[in-house]
């Protein structure tokens, strides 16, 4: 499925990022201008130490831009907000608190049988029934990731930041929770954008993949996967769109 | 023999219970704020090698010998090693707790109640082990010098009245005794289900 043509829900305007290091400016992010429609799927990607994450904190409110201005529902992003959660790749779920305890997290405003019937609903979502009692300690790294996203969800958020989130999970995990998130997706539709240095990954999930060059990063390309869910990994349309984003990756490594 | 036990127990819990109580909020703040641990830094690291046992002329000074001298020692020699356990637990936090933390838009009194306190709590319990330890330590060379009573007091006063070394042998062996009680019981708090994230190996 293809997220239908909607209103512009994110915008970035010539963002630029540069941070001070030992006294100097260090440009990381130059001249970004994205429009995120409502309910788009993006997958950013880009050579590593391009400044992808720092797109995701930008847009997530977790750094302010050194130039330009990034909006949502035409709202200038000021700080961190519930409305738009960032998933991280390792460590983000609470590990004093059970995984109904982290479900419930961004809940503490509802009463009780609300939150109830949220964590209940999100647990199923994920596949942790029979979990709810358990310490992520004793949860596998697919499972802590799948936590962290039901705990994002839960709070009925608009726009999901995903950074690298199963970066640090193996292959067939990986391959897993891809169709999990895409499951999910296609169930609540959310705007999603999530960051990744993995090809087969952003061709699987994106309505559009944005590349990013070498630092400092600007978007070299944008490319649209016209591919219907679920995609077959192994038809003509799929390898080709594949061999597309990986010649322009290609390109940012080399240039 | 039990008044002792219980007149030295009493002493380090008083004495440990005061310093934490004043110890840790402020090392949690201070290190929170960076600049402030970086400008009380110097001031800590000259009280710090200070042993608690020098103190005590100053303690019998303001307090005359008794019980207040004595948890004073004992609230000096728990000071330092609390408010650093809390400084370097806020440190540690991972950077992901506190992003999380204002992802979801906490007040400043749910962070702390819900993301600080949670995160640093195994830290503590680290620090406050070792920390009790040292305040045992502290209690009975207190109770040689600066009162008539406890577990220091009885060993000084056993060898002082007549060479009783069987009685010095046996307030040393209850001393440890009590010693590896206390720390059994700190130790048992590192069990609890949601502090227990803080130990594992990795």
């Amino acid at each position: 499925m293809l997220a239908p043509v909607r209103d512009v829900k994110l915008r970035m305007e010539r963002v630029g990022m540069a941070f001070e290091r030992d006294g100097k400016s260090v440009s990381v992010l130059e001249d970004i201008n994205l429009d995120v429609s409502d309910g788009e799927f993006i997958c950013l990607v880009g050579p590593s130490g391009c400044g992808k994450s720092t797109m995701l904190n930008l847009m997530g409110g977790f750094l302010a831009p050194t130039q330009g201005s990034v909006t949502i529902d035409n709202q200038v992003v000021r700080g961190p907000d519930p409305r738009r959660i960032l998933v991280f790749q390792e460590r983000g779920v609470f590990p004093w608190l059970t995984v109904e305890g982290n479900i419930g997290f961004g809940l503490a405003k509802l009463s009780r049988a609300e939150r109830r019937e949220r964590i209940d609903h999100y647990v199923q979502m994920v596949r942790l029934q029979g979990f709810e009692h358990t310490f992520p300690s004793d949860l596998s790294g697919g499972m802590q990731q799948r936590l962290q996203v039901a705990r994002a969800l839960a709070v009925d958020p608009d726009i999901l930041y995903l950074d690298e989130p199963f970066g640090a999970l193996d292959s067939i995990t990986r391959l897993l929770m891809r169709g999990e998130l895409l499951r999910i997706w296609q169930s609540e539709r959310r705007t999603i954008i999530f960051v990744t240095h993995d090809v087969d990954e952003a061709v699987q999930l994106a309505d559009r993949v944005v590349v990013l060059s070498a630092r400092p990063g600007k978007i070299q390309d944008v490319l649209t996967i016209g591919i219907l869910h679920p995609r077959n990994i192994s038809s003509a349309s799929y390898l080709e769109h594949r061999d597309d984003l990986l010649k322009k990756i290609g390109l940012a490594y080399t240039a | 023999m039990l008044k002792y036990v219980v007149a030295s127990l009493f002493r380090v819990t008083w004495g440990f219970l005061l310093a934490a109580v004043i110890a840790i909020p402020l090392g949690l703040t201070i290190g929170w704020y960076r600049r402030a641990g970086m400008a009380l830094s110097p001031l800590v690291q000259v009280f710090r090698p200070i042993s608690p046992l020098a103190w005590i002329p100053i303690a019998i000074l303001w307090f005359g010998v008794g019980d207040l001298a004595a948890i004073f020692l004992i609230f000096v020699g728990c000071f330092f090693p609390l408010m650093l356990t809390a400084m370097s637990a806020v440190h540690n936090i991972p950077a992901v707790y506190v992003n999380v933390g204002r992802n979801f838009g906490l007040s400043a009194a749910d962070f702390i109640y819900r993301v600080l306190y949670p995160a640093v709590v195994p830290q503590l319990i680290i620090g406050s082990r070792i920390t009790l330890g040292i305040a045992w330590l502290v209690v009975v060379a207190a109770e040689m010098i600066a009162v008539n009573s406890g577990l220091g007091f009885l060993i000084i006063d056993a060898r002082n009245a007549g060479n009783r070394y069987d009685l010095v042998i046996a307030g040393m062996i209850i001393i440890g005794t009590i010693g590896l009680l206390l720390d059994l019981g700190m130790r048992s708090l590192e069990r609890v289900k949601s502090f227990r994230w803080g130990y594992s190996e990795d």
